[in-house]
């Protein structure tokens, strides 16, 4: 599903390399974490994937299903099937988080060739996700995230994520300040969606959330680059010694 | 309860979804064709047999033509004023024509059914309405539709008014819609008794040459107690190449009336500017209420900043008795040059003035438009919300005055003006004036300046909305505050109109 080779990235202004070759490859149908201190260049893989400005790839590929993401505009990225659950959502004032819900959905489709979504039918199928993650009709009328609760937030980027069915799901700690009852739900949505031809990459500093969306592989980066890769007793691992043995190992 | 809420999101979707089809069929200035039709003009130039030319192409009575020439030795006596933020070549107002009218018109059709087949044609191709049994198109109702929403619609090309629809119906109910032309004639006592009476001959170098020029426009009398059964609109199409429009409205909402009109306007797209000097005068008598909302979308000019509507407009509403209302939204997308501030006399007691205002400036367009709120009367609310938005290498102001007189006490007003940049080579200044002269009336000021967020734009994108979408739909989030505030089938005009003028102010 998801191939990356040798990826190198830094900032646009080349004042910083953060990516120093990442190695990864998710095949079609499983959940692989992402763990590693902080600014170890986590949320940049997820940018630099996705197609934000202000980063430069200097070496390496990442293709999605054979296509080469880096040569794509972020939207063909996403009518393409990647989706990525901000660590940090961004606010639109004024614009209804229905209306963008809708724009996003039939601009994708309409790049894949489909009919747009009548407006009974989108309403009815978001009724029923919202309702499955506790988000209530005034959440869908507000502006995008404007005024959201940092968990509400959170739970208003895995909707998105039900709504638009992307191929690859790349959740940037989406468990972060989500209390215990918003960390199930938003597990639950995960696991809703899990399927032979979807994947996931979970990026999260914590074990809790790996207890309820189970990864077939950890991998564990540091300094821009996996330095390990295991199965989910990696995790079990940093939770009860950090990263101070795992560091040291890769000198 | 729920009921109703899903009835709103739909609507409201119905709304977005319409904006962002058009937005996808997005072409630059759509309104820029122009009519092949055989026009009769005056000679090019002013001067006193001009003005007695207009007059007398439109039959009117001796006291018209004396007020015309009235204004016209006065506007010979005035300079043209400079103080707004707006950089533009020496206007020749000898090197114009100041009434051009297609030759099939000469006879007065009776009927839209005598109105030249290629006048109508062009307002079809406009998306105006000039069939009676027409609604304006697009709007995606529920299943009980319900009464149709039914706009009356008054069109003028040129220096003339071409027809009016639902005139009969409305006259049932009282309410005169006319061009103004007619009313003069039809009318002469009302409009001898209100003309001029909310802006003065002599009230700017503007209105004044419209004065002594204006060839059309619109009238509309609501008698006491009448609530306008439909609303009603005037449509402005300039077509004649360096021809000036000079167009006249006058609207008088008697005691206890009540009328929603709406003013669209549209050019073709040519080399040479044009100018356009509009008058509107509101006259709201006790109790009345009128809601007066423009979408202006004259011709811009190119990229460059060739061609283009130079539009120097003077409105004003005079609410002239206790507990009238008047409400001006106006969105601003056309013009190479806006020089624009309807304005609200609160002379009453117990008034209400709003004013709601979306000005977009793109490329090489230039805005100076705002709003004066006059308190004379006491315990009045005047309320401001405006949205410029700047793109290219636009430079739009906001231009406002809030006066409260000795007498005003017990006032209110709110101001809130916001300004958005997209990109760096463009501007915007906020120019507010403030004068309160009494201890009891209190006026707040709210403004800000931001830029289009890249990470907005980069999240929209994220979720597969292109690039010249996103900037639309946050943009459209900007304005929303506005565009709530105009009738259903305007906001989605505006709304996709919004897309359309900032086309190409990214990437
Ligand atoms: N636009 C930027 N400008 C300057 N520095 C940046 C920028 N983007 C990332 N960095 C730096 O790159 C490094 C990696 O950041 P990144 O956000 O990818 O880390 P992370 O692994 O997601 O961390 P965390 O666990 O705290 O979320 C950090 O040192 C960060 O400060
Ligand atoms: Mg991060």
């Amino acid at each position: 599903m998801l191939e990356i080779k040798n990826l190198h990235a830094e900032l646009e202004d080349g004042s910083k390399q953060i990516l120093n070759g990442v190695n990864l490859s998710v095949p079609a149908g499983q959940v692989h974490a992402i763990m590693g201190p902080n600014g170890s260049g986590k949320s940049t893989l997820s940018y630099v994937l996705s197609g934000r400005d202000g980063y430069e790839v200097t070496e390496g590929s990442a293709k999605l299903e054979g296509q080469d993401l880096l040569d794509m505009e972020p939207e063909e990225r996403a009518a393409a099937g990647l989706f990525l659950a901000f660590q940090y959502p961004v606010e639109i004032p004024g614009v209804g988080n229905l209306t963008f819900l809708r724009t996003a959905l039939n601009a994708q489709r309409k790049a894949r060739g489909e009919d747009e979504l009548s407006s009974g039918e989108f309403l009815k199928i978001v009724r029923e996700k919202a309702k499955t993650l506790n988000i209530d009709s005034d959440m869908l009328k507000r502006s995008v995230s404007v005024g959201f609760s940092g968990g509400e937030k959170k739970r208003n980027e895995i909707l998105q994520m039900a709504m638009l069915e992307p191929r690859m799901c790349i959740l940037d700690e989406t468990d972060s300040g989500l209390d215990v009852d918003a960390m199930r739900l938003v597990a639950q949505g995960v696991n809703a969606l899990r399927s032979p031809d979807r994947s996931f990459l979970v990026i999260t500093h914590y074990q809790r959330l790996l207890d309820h969306i189970k990864p077939d592989v950890v991998h564990i980066m540091a300094n821009g680059q996996i330095i390990k890769t295991g199965g989910p007793e990696l995790a079990l691992e940093v939770e009860n010694s950090g990263y101070g043995d795992l560091l040291s190992e890769v000198g | 309860m729920a009921d109703l809420a899903t009835d709103a999101i739909e609507v409201r979707e119905g709304v977005d979804r319409e904006t962002v089809e058009t937005v996808q069929n997005m072409g630059s200035y759509k309104y820029g064709w122009d009519t092949e039709i055989e026009m009769e003009y005056a000679p090019k130039g002013i001067n006193e047999d001009i003005v007695r030319l207009i007059s007398e192409k439109n039959e009117e009575p001796e006291w018209m033509l004396e007020w015309r020439l009235a204004a016209f030795r006065r506007w010979q006596t005035m300079t043209e004023p400079r103080w707004a933020l707006l950089t533009y070549p020496e206007i020749d107002y000898q090197d114009q024509y100041y009434y051009a009218r297609p030759k099939s018109m000469e006879v007065k059709p009776k009927s839209l059914d005598e109105v030249d087949p290629k006048l109508l044609a062009t307002y079809e191709k406009l998306g105006i309405p000039l069939k009676e049994q027409m609604i304006l198109a697009g709007v995606e109702r529920g299943e009980d539709a319900g009464e149709e929403r039914r706009v009356a619609v008054d069109a003028v090309f040129d220096s003339v008014s071409v027809g009016t629809t639902f005139k009969d119906e409305l006259a049932k109910a009282g309410v005169i819609f006319c061009s103004i032309s007619e009313a003069i004639r039809e009318h002469p006592e009302l409009v001898r008794k209100y003309l001029g009476s909310v802006v003065p001959q002599s009230d700017n170098f503007f209105a004044t040459l419209n004065s002594a020029v204006f060839s059309d426009g619109s009238f509309v009398y609501v008698p006491p107690g009448v609530k306008c059964p439909m609303e009603l609109s005037t449509y402005f199409r300039i077509n004649a190449e360096n021809t000036g429009q000079f167009e006249r409205t006058l609207i008088i909402c008697d005691k206890g009336a009540y009328v929603s009109y709406l003013e669209g306007c549209t050019a073709p797209k040519r080399d040479i500017a044009q100018l356009h000097a509009a008058v509107v005068e509101i006259v709201i008598l006790e109790d009345a209420e009128v809601k007066y909302s423009t979408v202006q979308n004259w011709f811009p000019g190119d990229e460059e900043g060739k061609g283009g509507i130079y539009n120097f407009v003077t409105k004003r509403a005079d609410c002239r008795e206790a507990r009238a209302k008047v409400m001006w939204t106006q969105v601003e997308t056309g013009s190479a040059i806006t020089w624009k501030y309807p304005s609200c006399i609160l002379r009453g007691d117990d008034l209400s003035g709003e004013f709601y205002s979306i000005a977009i400036a793109n490329n090489m367009q230039q805005a100076d438009t705002g709003t004066k709120m006059i308190h004379l009367g006491k315990n009045s609310r005047s309320r401001i919300v405006s949205k410029g938005i700047s793109a290219g290498k636009a430079q739009n102001t906001y231009r406002g005055l809030v006066t409260m007189h000795p007498r005003a006490t017990n006032s209110r007003n709110y101001t809130q003006c916001d300004s958005l940049l997209i990109g760096d080579q463009c501007g915007a200044h906020t120019v507010p004036y403030i004068e309160v002269k009494n201890n009891s009336s209190r006026v707040e000021h709210e403004a800000t300046t931001s830029k289009v967020d890249d990470d907005q734009l980069f999240y929209c994108r994220a979720r597969g909305v292109g690039e010249e979408e996103a900037v639309a739909l946050v943009v459209n989030g900007f304005c929303r505050d506005v565009l709530q505030a105009l009738p259903m089938e305007f906001a989605m005009e505006a709304q996709s109109l919004v897309a359309i003028s900032l086309e190409g102010s990214v990437g």
